[in-house]
């Protein structure tokens, strides 16, 4: 542990903070602000994107089943869209590598994951996706499902603050204020910014020198300083080149990599910022924002912890395997850590060859739902499940039925935000269990041992919660990863979706009560604390096996010599 | 009518941050960072050896090396051995890594190595090496070349300016960029 | 219903009838209906099955503490259960063989009281047994109603007012009264009663509801995490090239599924709500519902008449104020001379004080020398003429209103002071009522009859202040009277010269605001505010309409009850929230004691322990002795809990934030680490007694 590294953690979270708060009151202008029925008056640009869309003037408030229905119609079209643009990459422009046309399977995957804001990669962009495919396929991506998550926030943020109401707002609007008003101008000046430290961005063919000892190399090259901005910003994570942020050309310099890292959690935590204004208590935003902060740092101080550790195979505390120099092992893990956190998922080492313990911090964060800040408006809403868990239970501990901000919390909600909980640890569970029995599945993996187990865990766990990062060590480009880890991405991005709304649903018709002293506050230090705790048990008692049969043992394992 | 208006919506978007965001980048970045959006290239008489950016192997004894790469520097696409704390198969490169280094080194079996020279990178790409890896490899590369002694003073005082500080004096950690330290070695 | 014991575990019949209603409940058609204790029932049925192949010691003791955990959780809802069941049948005794005198025309016929239908009109003459629930038309009877209420002392009931419903099952002591039937056979009060005590019906409440629904969706996920688990040691063994290291029999499977599942809470959670239900009898409270008592612990605003709750029923006489020159008793003797005649409370409350305060006794005043006049709503006066032997008045005492005495002693030519205005205007002003009393036409005073708050209730109040609850007082008063007795008995609000359908706007206004409102009341006026109210508390002395209408019946007709409902309202639902807390706070030690079991062999090296065998943090004995005592643990849990669950975990009005931390850190950290202690003393004790 180093001074600088203590400099550098504290600047990160510092700016973070300072980010949040002057970002915070920008967004909830922009997007937050409850125009129940007059939707028009905010500003000429979406208006004229929207008119042109739905004809007439301006748009319609809609329920939570509209909602949700023209959010499935939306991401449908972005699906088939980009499935087709790969499918006959070959014979379109730009091009210039001449790319073959991607299998389909491969294509189907890489479809879903980008719509589901994933961005699991089972591909190396720069050998397989042509530029066009890139820019037009998933970039845009990036862009829609990061908006979609937004939007879903923004509707469960009504269901909370609107009273004996039906609609939850305008999923269209949404999506074209959150693009327009907060990712694009982000994502311009992070690019542009990211251009100045070495990212490229460029449309001519590759180049090939002839190397300084004589022998030929290409340098590969792309629009790929306009994608990583928003694939940071919007939480996607899905890298323009194969071994994403830890790609000279995705990431040059410490600088890039701060940079980056604080687009990583910087929309999450500013959403956090605006859904205390939308709900009219700050405080409790700052509650949300505290407990997040608390697991995302409790978990980095154990990675850091490990991966300080001997090493065994060089015999000194030194884990640089799959790290870069320029970043060191601190912002290895720190970004390990936030991508995780955040459901990014682009890395700028690989968490394969991390310690077992580090490695199983980023498995853990994603578990627990992706709620750590999480991803652009995914983040928040999965925590607002647990927070409504949380608060039925610690409503019945004080002897009241339970409320949220007033709301009541009966059966129905409950129902709903226990699926949105649980469904997706069923689906990690489920799906790397039948990956251990098939041998096909199993002769992915990379690793002997029980490292092994890790990598399907991670990839599994990656899927289903929208990650997107990977034990790149697993080989996932086969039919049947491709394929159960298109179902595992899907039930984990809508699986979730859809209880969220219908939350919003259920309790944008109801009306709040006012808090008495009988009411237990969700302002406080206890309830920053109980929260954590219900996020613990819950997101953890559920992966204690295979992480004690996975990263557990495997330490174990390790400190005895044992190798596979 | 939904997924009509869906579509359209979804064509104006498709436009808006597929095409016009990234060209708009485009231009803004050839104006202010020609260089950097081209993947920094560095030239020697006029011709481009390589990116800065970007590791390319060096074998001989002569130029200094970067660090292990996975993927044996290729580039499309790179990669990462992605094995783990016990894995017998990067334990075992490790091994060979380090006795082929002491070998060309000519240093006792005790004799301590950066460990960044025994662990490949992640990009399989690094164009770093740590400045105690370069100082391990200075005396290999000075007996390579025969240097006289006054040359290796100014070798070390090269390698010295090389160093790269952490940025804005926070970021990151010292390193060396290898292209750049073998060009300049070119031209001591 | 109010019984001498608080304690049932005193009572060995009833734990002898809840161990065998216990054994009943085994059957899997009454198993099905608790989803937790089911799947260890099908748990538990299926390791009896691999009985048949391997009958090892360790497996037949796994499958006996199965069904022991199986067992106990139906032996808590039995004992639960046990004591509503002997209550109801004394109750149905009383029910069996009355016969009804039902009014045909003029004559009297002589019926089964359970021909008898709302409408039909009785008659019940001292000594009988009333035979249905009615209303009293005609006539006034002691009645003894110890049978519903356990007061043995006979309440009157009577015809017209707030005093006119009678209990069908309650018996006449004297006098007779004609009632007319309210109530359809079967649809008693004694019947619904029976029928709560027995929770026959008993429905689960909403919040009920959204528990099970976590607890089962999270039972669910926990087969999963168990279905899923040998498929990963599977992989683990295929890693380690060590078939069968790991120990993933069914017993094994089946065993950490039970430890795992919310069993504790799962096989506690209807005898939390009968339980609850038990305490609300107890209190002498019958909650028609499970929901109302649910909703009870929600309350955050409570109404309740002034009249008969907050004071005692009518204004009493607290002080004579003599104009000057007058002595006090002179005043006292003249007030209780007009009071003779006054039958109200107000006027025998001047006749005490003036007995209480100068040994006035009561004389003999009677006619022809004294003529009585009656309080009319015209006059607002009273008093007595005293008369010679001529029929002549030779002087009159008056006392009544200020403003008709005032003109009164004018009329006869006399001075009404303005030192008397004064004071009149003073004690109004504090919200008593003065009567001003004078002997023939000349003014002596002021007698200050003031409603007199019932001692402890402004504790009562503060207490409720304290859980978060709002009380408005309801009263006719005009706003200068109700706000004093408001600041006396110190309740929030008031609600001052109320209709009686004044009464419903407020609480509809309240509700609009989101809250909670619970009402007390006993009148028929009060009947759509108890109906419209979440939780309306009815008199049992009050009239049959407001009992129809309230969800709960006092039967103490105590009006301050609403506390101790409030208070066990809170802890059924406290007592859930406490042991779901402690239920899954205890998987983390179970974890750690079966896993490690599990996996103890596991990627081992020549012979050694594997790595996971270190995580055995609690050095159990041996893998089996492990995987036993987290069963046994937790099937003994359950037993010990079963005080627990009945009883109530305490309410405490310290704030919400104050008892929750209480409440995390005796059952969330308790919890924790509770079950690292127990399993290590089981196992210690399996190996002492030899068993593993």
């Amino acid at each position: 542990m180093k001074i600088m590294d203590i400099v550098q953690i504290s600047l990160y979270f510092g700016i973070l903070g300072i980010l949040t708060l002057l970002l915070g009151s920008y967004i909830f202008r922009v997007l937050g602000k409850d125009r129940q029925g007059a939707l028009d008056s905010f500003s000429r640009m979406d208006n004229a994107i929207l008119r042109l869309v739905v004809g007439g003037r301006g748009t319609y408030e809609m329920t939570w089943k509209e909602y949700a229905f023209s959010l499935l119609v939306f991401n449908g079209i972005g699906f088939f869209a980009l499935v087709l643009l790969q499918l006959f990459q070959a014979g379109l422009p730009l091009n210039p590598q001449k790319l073959p046309d991607v299998p389909f399977w491969l294509a189907f995957n890489t479809a879903v994951s980008f719509m589901t804001n994933t961005n699991w990669q089972a591909y190396s962009g720069e050998a397989v996706m042509s530029y066009l495919t890139q820019m037009l396929g998933l970039c845009v991506q990036n862009f829609l499902s990061a908006a979609t998550g937004m939007g879903v926030l923004l509707a469960l943020a009504r269901g909370l603050k609107r009273q004996s109401a039906k609609t939850v707002g305008n999923f269209w609007v949404d999506v074209t204020r959150t693009t327009l008003y907060v990712l694009l101008p982000l994502s311009i000046i992070l690019a542009v910014l990211l251009v100045s430290q070495g990212v490229v961005q460029s449309l001519a063919p590759y180049a090939t020198v002839k190397t300084v000892e004589g022998g030929s190399q290409v340098i590969p090259l792309g629009p790929a300083a306009s994608q990583i901005a928003i694939k940071q910003l919007g939480t996607n994570g899905g890298g323009f080149f194969g071994v994403n942020s830890a790609h000279p050309f995705e990431n040059p310099t410490p600088f890039s990599n701060f940079l980056e890292m604080l687009a990583i959690l910087l929309i999450p935590a500013v959403s956090v910022y605006m859904f205390g204004l939308m709900v009219g208590s700050r405080r409790h935003g700052a509650c949300l924002f505290a407990a997040m902060l608390a697991i995302l740092l409790a978990g980095f101080i154990v990675a850091w912890w490990s991966e300080t550790r001997v090493n065994p195979m060089i015999g000194s505390p030194c884990w640089m395997e799959g790290k870069e120099i320029r970043f060191g092992v601190m912002n290895s893990v720190l970004w390990g850590c936030v991508t995780t956190g955040a459901s990014n998922g682009s890395v700028n080492a690989m968490h394969d060859s991390m310690s077992p313990l580090t490695g199983m911090i980023p498995m853990c964060n994603m578990m627990m739902g992706e709620i750590i800040f999480g991803g652009v408006g995914t983040g928040l809403y999965t925590m607002i499940l647990y927070v409504i868990l949380t608060v039925f239970l610690t409503g019945i501990m004080v002897g009241r039925t339970p409320e949220y901000l007033g709301k009541k919390i009966e059966a129905r909600e409950m129902i709903w935000a226990i699926i949105g909980i649980l469904l997706p640890s069923a689906v990690i569970l489920v799906g790397s269990a039948m990956a251990c029995l098939l041998p096909a599945a199993r002769s992915s993996v990379a690793n002997g041992g029980p490292h092994g187990l890790s990598e399907i865990l991670y990839a599994f766990t990656s899927a289903t919660e929208n990650n997107g990062s990977a034990f790149t060590g697993l080989n996932a480009n086969t039919v049947f990863y491709n394929l159960a880890l298109s179902v595992a991405m899907l039930i984990g991005r809508f699986g979730v979706i859809i209880p969220v709304l219908a939350i919003a649903g259920l309790l944008v018709s109801k009306k709040a009560a006012p808090p008495s002293s009988g009411t237990f506050p969700t302002t406080g230090v206890a309830f920053v604390f109980v929260l954590i705790g219900v996020i613990l048990i819950v997101g953890a008692l559920t992966f204690v096996p295979p992480l004690f049969l996975g990263p557990v043992v495997e330490h174990g394992l390790m400190l005895r010599g044992i190798t596979f | 009518m939904i997924i009509l208006k869906s579509f359209r919506l979804f064509l104006i978007l498709m436009l808006l941050t597929g095409i016009i965001y990234p060209l708009g980048i485009m231009t803004a970045a050839k104006m202010l960072f020609h260089d950097h959006s081209c993947g920094s290239m560095v030239t020697r008489n006029g011709m481009p050896v390589g990116s800065a950016l970007l590791a390319q192997k060096f074998e001989t004894e002569r130029y200094f090396h970067p660090r292990p790469s996975a993927c044996d520097f290729a580039t499309i696409p790179s990669g990462a051995g992605n094995q783990g704390a016990t894995s017998k198969a990067l334990t075992q490169s490790v091994r060979e890594r380090a006795s082929k280094l002491l070998a060309s080194h000519a240093l006792p079996l005790t004799a301590s190595i950066p460990a960044d020279l025994l662990l490949a990178s992640g990009s399989g790409l690094d164009p770093h090496i740590s400045p105690e890896a370069m100082d391990f490899q200075l005396e290999m590369v000075a007996r390579a070349r025969n240097l006289n002694p006054e040359k290796r003073a100014r070798l070390r005082k090269l390698a010295r300016e090389l160093i790269e500080s952490p940025q804005f004096g926070i970021f990151g950690e010292p390193r060396v960029n290898v292209l750049l330290l073998n060009l300049a070695l070119d031209d001591l | 219903m109010k019984t001498k014991s608080n304690n049932i575990f005193q009572d060995m019949a009833l734990w002898r009838r809840a161990l065998r209603d216990a054994l009943y409940k085994m059957d899997p058609r009454e198993q099905r209906r608790n989803v937790v204790m089911f799947i260890v029932w099908i748990g538990a049925a299926l390791v009896t099955c691999t009985l048949l192949r391997h009958a090892t010691a360790f497996n037949i003791q796994i499958t006996l503490w199965l069904w022991f955990t199986v067992l106990f959780a139906n032996w808590a809802e039995a004992l639960a259960e046990g004591r509503g069941k002997a209550q109801a049948d004394a109750l149905r005794k009383t029910r069996s063989k009355t016969v009804a005198h039902r009014m045909n025309g003029d004559k009297i016929e002589t019926v089964p009281a359970a021909d008898l239908r709302a409408g039909d009109m009785v008659v019940c003459e001292a000594g009988d047994v009333i035979p249905a629930d009615g209303e009293v038309v005609e006539g006034i009877a002691t009645v003894d109603e110890s049978a519903i209420t356990g007061e043995s002392a006979p309440v009157i009931r009577e015809s017209g007012g707030d005093r006119s419903a009678v209990t069908g099952g309650t018996r006449v002591i004297s006098d007779r009264i004609e009632v007319r039937v309210t109530s359809q056979p079967g649809h008693s009060f004694l019947d619904r009663m029976i029928a709560l005590i027995e929770s026959a019906k008993r429905q689960k409440t909403p919040n009920e509801i959204a528990l099970s629904v976590v607890l089962i969706s999270l039972t669910v996920l926990f087969i999963l995490v168990v279905a899923t688990l040998p498929a990963f040691a599977r992989y683990s063994e295929l890693a380690a090239n060590q078939p069968g290291a790991s120990v993933t029999s069914i017993a094994v499977l089946v065993s950490l599924l039970v430890c795992l599942m919310p069993t504790t809470i799962g096989g506690l959670l209807s005898a939390i709500g009968i339980g609850g239900m038990d305490q609300m009898m107890r209190n002498n409270v019958l909650a028609m519902s499970g929901r109302a008592v649910e909703a009870a612990g929600d309350v955050d605003v409570m109404l309740l008449d002034k009249t008969g709750t907050i004071t005692l029923g009518n204004r009493m006489a607290t002080a004579f104020i003599p104009v000057s020159g007058i002595e006090e008793s002179a005043l006292a003797d003249v007030a209780q001379l007009a009071s003779l005649a006054d039958e109200t409370p107000e006027g025998r409350s001047i006749a005490i004080l003036a007995k209480e305060r100068y040994g006035l006794r009561g004389r003999e005043v009677a006619a022809p020398h004294a003529r009585f006049v009656q309080f009319s709503a015209r006059t607002r006066m009273s008093g007595v003429d005293f008369v010679d032997s001529e029929g002549k008045v030779t002087c009159s005492i008056r006392k009544g209103a200020a403003e008709a005495m005032r003109q009164y002693v004018e009329k006869m030519g006399g001075l009404y002071p303005t030192t008397v205005a004064a004071a009149v205007e003073q004690i109004s002003r504090s919200g008593g009522t003065p009567i001003v009393v004078a002997d023939c036409g000349r003014i002596l005073g002021i007698v200050h009859l003031k409603d007199v708050v019932k001692g402890g209730i402004r504790e009562r109040f503060a207490k409720l202040r304290k859980m978060g609850i709002r009380t408005i007082m309801i009263t006719g008063d005009n706003p200068l009277t109700a706000a004093a007795i408001a600041a006396e008995a110190g309740v929030d609000d008031f609600m001052a010269e109320a209709k009686p359908e004044d009464k419903l706007d407020l609480i509809r206004k309240e509700q609009a605001k989101g809250h909670l409102v619970a009402m007390i009341g006993d009148g028929t006026n009060d009947s759509p505010a108890l109906a419209q109210s979440d939780v309306g508390v009815a008199m049992h002395s009050g009239t049959q309409a407001a009992r129809e209408a309230g969800n709960m019946v006092d039967l103490d007709s105590n009006p301050t009850k609403l506390l101790e409902i409030v208070e066990i309202g809170k802890q059924i639902l406290m007592t859930r929230g406490a042991l779901t807390t402690f239920s899954f706070a205890n998987d983390v030690a179970k974890y750690f004691a079966i896993l490690p079991a599990m996996f103890s062999t596991l990627y081992a090296v020549r012979g050694g322990p594997g790595p996971l065998s270190k995580l055995n943090v609690m050095h159990l004995h041996s893998p089996e002795s492990a995987i036993l005592s987290a069963v046994v643990f937790n099937a003994l849990i359950i037993v010990s809990l079963i005080p627990l669950a009945l009883k109530g975990v305490k309410y405490r009005p310290i704030g919400a934030s104050a008892l929750l931390i209480r409440n995390m850190v005796i059952y969330g950290l308790g919890g924790l680490i509770a079950p690292f202690i127990g399993i290590k003393l089981v196992d210690m004790l399996l190996v002492a007694l030899g068993l593993v």
